[in-house]
């Protein structure tokens, strides 16, 4: 049971992560007095911390979409990570999906450190009106961190000590020894001498001790003693030293082999475990599971199978301060990395049952699905305990138990119902009632984003309605909400910003403050993080001048970097949240961290340049006037600083130069490019990042000449970055490149493009590309008009050897070659031969990425060829396409036939050689090739020759092509669907509608449902471009089968028809009438639908034109269709009355409205109000006149009566 | 249930924008008082009939206009009591 370190409690906020050291390790040799392993560990020498370098780091490895949440200075982290987590790690396919909806499985080492904190006991409200309501008072919170904080340190002494060969007391040595002689107390072991000794602390005036915890660690401990009575501390207002003792929690009396979990109440600390485990519980297959055989024993059984006190035994007592691990809600059963036997949850007979888990819940019903951890938590809904019972608290903890399961795994409508209620309710149930229930949910390792999302929902809803009962919950809540705040998802920062703005807005500043202050100088780095993170969004969520004096005391703190250090960091997380927000307060939290800059801690000054950066880079153009003062310290710090520091000194540097006016610009560059040009040569990557970076932001200010960057930095840029290593690293890469391009809009074109160019010739495909792309922006954004003839050739020259060694698809050659030659245009004419010989030459290539690319190019270059008066080339070129038709790679048939049509495009169907009429038939069959790309651009190839020159074309070829084209309106892609569409007007156009409008109206019989309604636009499209006469009759016609589809297609066409033709609609009013009269009478409420939207056309189309009489008789025949109930139905109907009510004038349909609107029954008061409100709002004014006139005189609108 | 929160939500905030339309709940009183104010926004925001008016009444079309507009406090007398 004893491991070799069994003796050493750990209190709640100690978790380092290698609390399974008492556990023996699998590939650990057991005997240590033999293999050497005692005493030695073998991780000496290594972090063991996730934070490199530090106790404390700057969170430098979370990164968020690709881009960091706060400037970073060790980059290599997230290059060794790269392929651990994230889009680029390998999806593990024995991983079950399950497991990857997890959010837990896909946070970094970093953010499951979350795990490490445990919801802390409920604190006091001291507004409350009853004051004092038990909770921890704030004086409480601080003592406790001060023993944590002490803790920690004296851990990081003994780890010390035992580093350095110090082993004799706190190694493990075996109570048992054969000649020892016997203990004088049992329950006392030599290593809990020395924890005794430590302990020391608890008794009241050494928690003042705790308090010099940032001295030098070293101290020795009686020296600090003897020191801490003789002198009286200085304390700040914000950070008073609690004198008490701290109460010892009494822990209940417990079998001594206990060591299974107690059921966990919410409100109680449970101590944290090492982050990192996987979630444990496991479903066992049938006679798999052996949990009950490896269930601990009891007391009654170790009694018989072990010798008794008869035979000289004794049982030890567990040693003092000795607590078995209690295991608290969403923690794992296990410390990292241990793979013994598994100890079962509490209430095995339930949780270990995997098969058996119902999906049914009494008094809840059916779930969309129930986990084995929801048993953790609603378990105690299934126990079949009678409800009458039970007192009105456990009724309510069960009500909000059932709420909350149908919350997080009900269906929607279950969802939404459950929700209302606790909503509803929130103030009836409590806060604590509530939070007790749902916070533990959250901190569920198995936890998925979606539960995740509606559990911070209900959170949402509640606090709204509880207000400031949430008091003494906020450092709970803060407890789980603050992760969400580091989470990689965008929209989970958003909820979880939202929700502290609401905490902030419902407990009050003092209270929040006084929640959070004690987490500003936690010991554990995490904490301190993101609880500055949370007082960013408490900050733009009460005002920055309300917390202004509280940062200022912070950030000026005596008595520990650590706060100053938070301090500063909510200052830099601000401007991050609110953007150019921040402008007026400026001046204010500039003034906070200024003085911080000169800080004797390291990362302190670091921390405090980085949030000068985010502030010059909020307010970037303005506020210059509010860095006066820090700009000295900030470029004299500069000088003195070295490695990480220099890197955000320059960082700070470089946001604040943009902002300066021309002047002083120059001067500051002037000061500080000396050593940015100096750090180009550093091996450390984020200082290059930043040199990076601020050689682009100088470059742009005005006050940098051009002379100045070709004289002083040009030359070293180039030597240091213009190197292959640079484009091996994509973050580099992307860097140089804009650098470069920022560079060139001042430096000029030639300049740049001419240092660069014969890169494009380079071995390295990489570092070629990075040339092309660069050169590519260069130009396209300040032309090629200072390209002499020299560079010009050689641009040609490197971008046709770029193209032609190309081997990994990356459209960034091609757009490179293609802005190249656009740019130079008819310059480019002396090199269009050679360009011209390398792509036929590609297109026979047998590599069909290659050819590809050939074709790709040709599309990409035609309008050039053609403004050089190359169309023979031209033509050239599309016989050689034209050969390539039989191509049987998709992408590359796609590609070949776009540059076709761009050589059409250019020059002309006539002109066109091989001629139209052959072209065609061989598209013909390729109309029917399912690939999007290929139908994409044949479809627009023929749609442009149908357009154009239908006539070039015999009528049954087209025919053959329609027939193709009805298959393509099932294509998936909205373009493709509208090109055929449009295609069979262009056709229907040149052959005439008939033969076309055949084939459609064919086409209505089919089952699809996307392929009806596409025919129904074709057909209304034929309509329209063949004038409604040559197709109506057929349409109506066709009316008369008597098929539901067929008539509802008919319908629709009608309705597209008649949107197109808008006041041609006149002329087919009447016509259309008796077949719209028996469509509105139709059973089929569709059919009604479909009807409505006609009537809706006809009658917008109608407007004015005399033809009242039809929409009246319309009118009378939509009017009872309005008590329709279902959506898109009524929908219809009201549009359809209302474009009738524009065509005959409003007061006509007044007379229909009045009937209803005081009707009796709610059920038809209802759709009439809807219809006076449309109509109140699209024509009030006309409604004045229709009013009824009433025969009460108060009523009564006498003016009406004035008469002259 | 969800539609009929979103057609309330939907009716509450088309008349924060218009305030004379209405819902099966409008009572009569409700009615007639926007119906008045309609009309009488309606004379006074059509000159011609404003003239015409106040020729009829004998008035300057100043004095008329007024007139109308005092009219509209209250156009058609004191709500009723609530009875419950």
């Amino acid at each position: 049971m004893a491991g070799p370190r069994a003796g050493k409690s750990r209190a709640n906020g100690a978790a380092n992560g290698d609390t399974s050291n008492n556990k023996q390790s699998l590939n650990e040799a057991s005997d240590k007095e033999l293999y050497s392993g005692n005493g030695v560990d073998k991780y000496s020498g290594y972090d063991t911390s996730i934070a490199v370098a530090d106790h404390d780091d700057d969170m430098e490895d979370v990164q968020l979409n690709g881009r960091t949440l706060v400037g970073q200075y060790t980059a290599s982290k997230e290059m060794m990570d790269e392929y651990a987590h994230g889009d680029a790690g390998e999806a593990d396919i024995l991983d079950s999906r399950e497991k990857q909806a997890q959010i837990a499985s896909r946070e970094t080492d970093y953010q499951r450190r979350r795990f490490d904190r445990a919801l802390s006991p409920s604190r006091a409200d001291p507004f409350a009106k009853d004051g004092e309501d038990g909770g921890q008072s704030y004086q409480d919170v601080m003592k406790q961190r001060e023993f944590e904080r002490e803790e920690v340190r004296v851990q990081r002494l003994v780890e010390e000590k035992e580093r350095s060969g110090g082993n004799e007391v706190l190694d493990h040595q075996p109570t048992l020894q054969d000649n020892a002689p016997p203990a004088a107390n049992g329950d006392r072991t030599p290593p809990m001498e020395k924890k005794r000794k430590r302990r020391r602390w608890d008794d009241g005036e050494a928690a003042a001790a705790a308090a010099a915890a940032d001295t030098p660690a070293a101290t020795a401990e009686a020296k600090e003693d003897s020191k801490e009575e003789s002198e009286p501390k200085k304390r700040s207002r914000w950070s008073p030293a609690p004198e008490e003792k701290a109460p010892e929690a009494a822990a209940p009396a417990r079998s001594r082999w206990d060591t299974t979990a107690v059921a966990p109440s919410g409100a109680a600390t449970p101590a944290p475990t090492a982050n990192g485990a996987r979630p444990t519980m496991q479903t066992f297959a049938f006679g798999t599971d052996i949990s009950n055989r490896n269930a601990p024993l009891s007391d009654e059984q170790l009694d018989v199978m072990l010798p008794g006190e008869a035979e000289g035994y004794k049982v030890l007592e567990a040693p003092p301060g000795y607590e078995p691990a209690r295991r608290p809600v969403g923690m794992p059963a296990l410390p990292t990395g241990y793979q013994g036997f598994l100890l079962p949850e509490a209430d095995n007979s339930l949780a270990a049952m995997g098969k058996q888990l119902p999906t049914e819940i009494p008094g809840v019903g059916d779930l969309q699905f129930f986990k084995n951890e929801d048993m953790k938590y609603f378990g105690k809904l299934t126990d079949g305990a009678d409800e009458n019972e039970m007192t009105v608290e456990e009724l309510k903890e069960r009500k909000i138990m059932r709420l909350l399961l149908k919350v997080k795994n009900g269906t929607p409508p279950m969802r939404k119902t459950a929700l209302r209620q606790l909503t509803d309710n929130a103030r009836q149930f409590g806060a604590g009632a509530l939070f007790n229930q749902i916070l533990p949910l959250l901190m569920e390792r198995s936890l998925e984003d979606q539960e995740r999302h509606l559990l911070v929902k209900v959170i949402d809803r509640v606090l709204y309605k509880l207000d400031d009962l949430v008091r003494p919950y906020v450092h709970k809540i803060l407890v789980v909400i603050e992760p969400l705040l580091i989470d990689q998802d965008y929209y989970a920062r958003v909820e979880g910003r939202e929700i502290i703005s609401n905490l902030a807005k419902a407990a009050g500043l003092a209270h929040m403050i006084s929640t959070m202050r004690p987490d500003l100088d936690h010991q554990d780095e995490y904490v301190r993080n993101t609880t500055a993170r949370a007082f960013a969004v408490v900050a733009s969520a009460l005002g920055i001048p309300a917390l202004l004096p509280f940062l200022r005391a912070v950030c000026r703190s005596k008595k520990s970097w650590h706060a100053r250090h938070t301090g500063v960091k909510i200052v830099q997380q601000i401007p991050i949240l609110m953007g150019c927000a921040i402008l007026p307060h400026l001046k204010g939290l500039v003034e906070c961290i200024g003085e911080n800059l000169n800080d004797e801690q390291p990362k302190v000054r670091m921390v405090t340049a980085l949030a000068l950066a985010a502030l010059a880079e909020a307010a970037s153009p303005y506020g210059i006037e509010s860095f006066d003062d820090i700009l000295n310290p900030l470029w004299t710090g500069a000088r003195r600083q070295r490695g990480k520091a220099l890197a955000s000194f320059l960082k700070a540097v470089g946001y604040v130069i943009p902002l300066m006016d021309e002047e002083y610009s120059n001067y500051y560059t002037s000061q500080i490019m000396e050593i940015v040009i100096r750090e180009f040569q550093s091996p450390d990557e984020e200082m290059k990042k930043v040199v990076l970076k601020v050689v682009s932001q100088c470059s742009n200010t005005a006050g940098v000449t051009p002379v100045y960057l070709k004289d002083n930095v040009l030359p070293e840029f180039f030597k240091h970055f213009w190197v292959r290593r640079m484009a091996l690293d994509k973050r580099n890469y992307r860097q140089v490149v804009d650098t470069t391009v920022d560079l060139a809009q001042k430096a000029g074109v030639a300049e740049i493009v001419g240092r660069i160019v014969n890169n494009m010739k380079d071995e390295n495909e990489a570092y070629r590309k990075m040339t092309v792309e660069t050169i590519d922006k260069v130009i396209s954004t300040l032309g090629a008009h200072d390209v002499d003839q020299r560079l010009e050739e050689q641009l040609i020259d490197g971008v046709l050897v770029a193209f032609q060694d190309q081997t990994i698809e990356d459209p960034i050659v091609i757009d490179g070659f293609a802005t190249v030659v656009n740019a130079l245009g008819e310059r480019t004419k002396t090199y269009l031969p050679q360009i011209v010989a390398t792509v036929l030459a590609r297109l026979n290539n047998k590599s069909a990425t290659v050819r590809q690319q050939a074709a790709d190019l040709i599309s990409r270059i035609t309008f050039v060829m053609q403004k050089c008066d190359e169309d023979p080339q031209l033509i050239k070129l599309a016989q050689a396409l034209y050969e390539y038709l039989g191509e049987e790679y998709p992408e590359v048939l796609g590609s070949i036939l776009g540059a076709l049509r761009a050589i059409v495009t250019v020059v002309g169907l006539h002109a066109m050689q091989p001629p139209i009429k052959d072209l065609l038939p061989r598209l013909t069959p390729i109309l029917r090739n399912r690939h999007e790309k290929v139908q994409e651009n044949t479809i627009d190839l023929v749609g442009r020759i149908a357009d154009r020159g239908a006539n070039y074309v015999n009528p049954r070829e087209w025919m053959r092509i329609c027939f193709e084209l009805l298959d393509m309106l099932k294509a998936h892609k909205k373009g493709i669907r509208r090109a055929a569409n449009n295609t069979f007007g262009y056709i229907a156009k040149a052959i005439g509608p008939q033969d076309v409008l055949a084939t459609l109206l064919g086409n209505l019989r089919v089952q699809e449902r996307q392929s009806r309604v596409c025919t129904a636009v074709a057909i209304g499209i034929v309509a329209e471009t063949c004038a409604p006469f040559t197709v109506l009759p057929a349409l109506m016609n066709e009316y008369r089968v008597p098929e539901l589809n067929v008539q509802n297609g008919v319908l629709k066409s009608l309705s597209f028809m008649f949107e197109y033709i808008g006041e041609m609609a006149k002329d087919y009013v009447y016509a259309i009438t008796p077949l719209l009269e028996d469509a509105l009478i139709d059973r089929d409420q569709v059919h009604r639908q479909t009807a409505a939207s006609v009537v809706k056309h006809v009658a917008l189309g109608c407007v004015g034109l005399d033809c009242e009489d039809a929409m009246i008789h319309l009118l009378n025949l939509l009017w009872p269709n309005l008590f329709e109930t279902s959506p898109h139905v009524i929908d219809r109907i009201i549009e359809a009355i209302e474009g009738v009510r524009n065509a005959i004038g409003t007061p006509l349909v007044m007379n229909y409205i009045w009937a209803g609107l005081f009707h009796p029954a709610r059920k038809v008061r209802q759709p009439y109000w809807r219809i006076y409100n449309d109509a109140y709002v699209q024509s009030a004014d006309a409604m004045v006149p229709a009013f009824p006139t009433f025969e009460e005189e108060n009523v009564r609108r006498h003016e009406l009566d004035i008469f002259i | 249930m969800a539609d009929k929160l979103r057609a309330q939500q939907q009716l509450e905030a088309l008349q924060a924008r218009y305030i004379g339309i209405g819902s099966a709940d409008t009572t009569k009183h409700e009615w007639t008082s926007n119906i008045a104010r309609d009309s009488l926004s309606s004379y006074v925001g059509h000159p011609p009939l404003l003239q015409y008016m106040s020729i009829g009444l004998g008035q300057t079309r100043e004095k008329t206009r007024l007139q109308l507009l005092e009219r509209m406090v209250r156009p058609v007398g004191p709500p009723p009591e609530q009875q419950d």
